[in-house]
């Protein structure tokens, strides 16, 4: 199936769908989400079963502003779909997607610890790459890159005069 | 497992409650690494074991997190490749060119033939590499010393290939937005072909050492089973999927920068076993070699790098004794003969390029597996958001389906099996 074809059978079933660069991208309310995943999953004309990559965007200003992104494949159709759903910043919540593709398990996991948004009904929301007790999201835009004091947990630094270097 | 209990000499006194008794049945947790000589590099495995048996895996990572993806969105497009390049440092010219596949296909440009051919041809040259650093670290992993000399001798003389052509043996970024950022040198395609002729000598000389050896087979047979379709579920690719007899290969299936023009198999086993995984790398290294060769006979001559002068890099460069920098005619047409191209160059260099708003998702086969760069741009001189789907951190969580029920030993292999590189899952 090409992208022009997927895109046509897409629209039967869905509002939002663009055909971009010739990647596919469909993007729902955060609450048909999983629907959405399930529907690309199990329907035969799909058969997304693998999903390749998760993660999103942060568009702090702007609503939503958070936009999740799902990469799903499609080994036997030789698909990609593109599916994105946005969150709203007083709200930085979707349903976990590891009932659907158990691959998201460790995906979700990075995007809640980098982004700080929380999958309902993971089985195991920890950060994964940031050490346990890191405060904030690193890779939210307004994050900074540099200039973060460096978090020491019990620790004291010294003034540079007294550190005997 | 109170029948587990050995007889002690005096059995009556380990009772029931005694410190002994609950020492002979806790469970007992080991931290493996994060530094530890089995655990390719700062991997942590928190190990609850039933006494040699692992009853829980459990991989902790992070350890290496430097915050590309946070970087790449703090300078400018071309700036990007020498941070992806960093990623998976195994595999540098992977990450470059899917970096650079995505920009580009953002900004609707195509390669010069030339500098396609030549991706190709590092990105295989790269895969031999990565797989001879593989199989020399699991053999030094699981008794086999010698393989670790021979696999660092070999790739050895690989990176001197490479820095031959880039100037650097690693982080080469050497795949630039638009082409590439030089020609081969002249010496460099009879250099190529030496090594590549060599090289199927070289893994016969391996296999003889290795495949057939009673203490390779027993540490590698029937260990770090991982059938398809739990691979599949848990997000597995590469020789870890394809062991388990998935012939799923995105060079093949999605073919990019003209992989459909050469031909080559893509390996399977059904063992699902680290054996498989081990002789899949192999004859993924000898249909490496193929493609190079394939990629030689072929090269089409031209440019290497795109003609807009709004978008290409502006420098010419050349590899000098220090390493790679502008060359010296070039330097003079800037400052002596051109204020046009000097401004043109201050304004590329120093404020980038723009790159139209949207989104793409770029996947590439890289030694590990679908390597994917998920890009977005709002229109910007830097990217918005460059994501990376690192393989090594998609096949990490099949680490406690391998081990589980299996002896403390085989987490060793199992490990080593799945080729994890910390750069690559930490990012």
């Amino acid at each position: 199936m090409t992208p022009e074809d997927l895109a046509a059978r897409l629209r039967r079933s869905f509002d939002d769908v663009l055909l971009a660069r010739g990647e596919v991208t469909l993007t729902v309310d955060r609450e048909r989400l999983l629907d959405a995943l399930r529907t690309l999953r199990d329907e035969d004309d799909f058969r997304c079963t693998f999903l390749s990559d998760l993660s999103c965007t942060d568009w702090p200003g702007r609503d939503p502003r958070v936009w999740m992104a799902y990469h799903l494949r499609s080994p036997e159709r030789n698909l990609r779909v593109r599916v994105k759903a946005g969150l709203p910043e007083e709200d930085l919540r979707v349903a976990s997607a590891v009932e659907v593709f158990p691959a998201a398990e460790w995906q979700e996991r990075e995007v809640f610890d980098l982004f700080g948004v929380v999958f309902d009904g993971h089985p195991d929301l920890r950060r994964v790459l940031m050490p346990d007790d890191w405060e904030g999201h690193p890779l939210r835009k307004d994050h900074p890159l540099g200039g973060v004091p460096t978090q020491y947990k019990g620790a004291t630094v010294p003034p540079p005069d007294q550190r005997g270097l | 497992m109170a029948e587990r209990i050995p007889e002690g000499i005096d059995g009556a006194e380990v009772g029931r409650g005694t410190t002994a008794q609950r020492l002979r049945e806790d469970l007992l947790v080991v931290n493996m690494g994060p530094q530890h000589p089995s655990t390719h590099g700062v991997l942590r495995l928190l190990l609850t074991l039933d006494g040699e048996s692992v009853v829980d895996l459990k991989p902790i990572v992070g350890y290496l997190h430097t915050g590309i993806e946070k970087n790449t969105e703090y300078r400018t497009w071309q700036q990007g490749v020498t941070f992806v390049t960093r990623a998976d440092y195994l595999s540098p010219f992977f990450n470059e060119l899917a970096y650079c596949l995505s920009v580009e296909r953002l900004l609707g440009i195509e390669v010069p033939p030339r500098a396609e051919a030549i991706r190709v041809l590092v990105c295989e040259l790269n895969r031999i590499a990565s797989h001879l650093v593989w199989l020399a670290t699991t053999g030094l992993e699981l008794g086999a010393v010698s393989m670790m000399l021979y696999g660092f001798r070999e790739r050895e003389r690989l990176l001197d290939i490479f820095e031959l052509f880039s100037g650097l043996r690693m982080n080469h970024a050497y795949i630039r937005i638009g082409g590439l950022v030089m020609d081969l040198p002249e010496d460099a395609e009879d250099g190529i072909r030496a090594y590549l002729g060599e090289l199927p000598r070289r893994f016969d000389e391996y296999e003889a050492l290795l495949t057939g050896n009673p203490i390779w087979r027993e540490r590698n047979r029937g260990v770090g089973i991982l059938d398809a379709a739990t691979a599949e579920s848990i997000g597995v690719t590469g020789p870890m999927l394809r062991s388990a007899g998935v012939a799923r290969d995105v060079r093949k299936d999605e073919p990019y920068c003209g992989y459909e023009r050469y031909d080559f198999e893509v390996p399977t086993r059904t063992e699902a076993d680290c054996f498989a995984r081990y002789e899949i790398r192999l004859a993924e290294m000898r249909e490496s070699v193929r493609i190079c060769e394939q990629v030689l006979d072929a090269m089409p001559g031209g440019p290497v790098m795109i003609e807009d002068p709004k978008l290409r890099w502006p420098a010419r460069l050349s590899v000098g004794p220090d390493g790679i920098g502008n060359s010296e005619e070039y330097v003079r047409h800037i400052m002596e003969d051109s204020m046009e191209a000097l401004i043109n160059h201050f304004k590329l260099v120093t404020q980038g390029i723009r790159v139209p708003a949207g989104e793409v998702y770029t996947p590439v086969e890289s030694p590990r597996g679908e390597l994917g760069y998920y890009v977005v741009s709002d229109g910007g001189i830097r990217p918005y958001r460059v994501r990376v789907r690192d393989p090594s951190f998609c096949n990490l969580p099949a680490l406690p389906e391998m081990a589980r029920g299996r002896l403390m030993a085989d987490v060793v292999a199992a490990v080593a099996s799945a080729d994890p590189v910390m750069g690559g899952v930490d990012r």
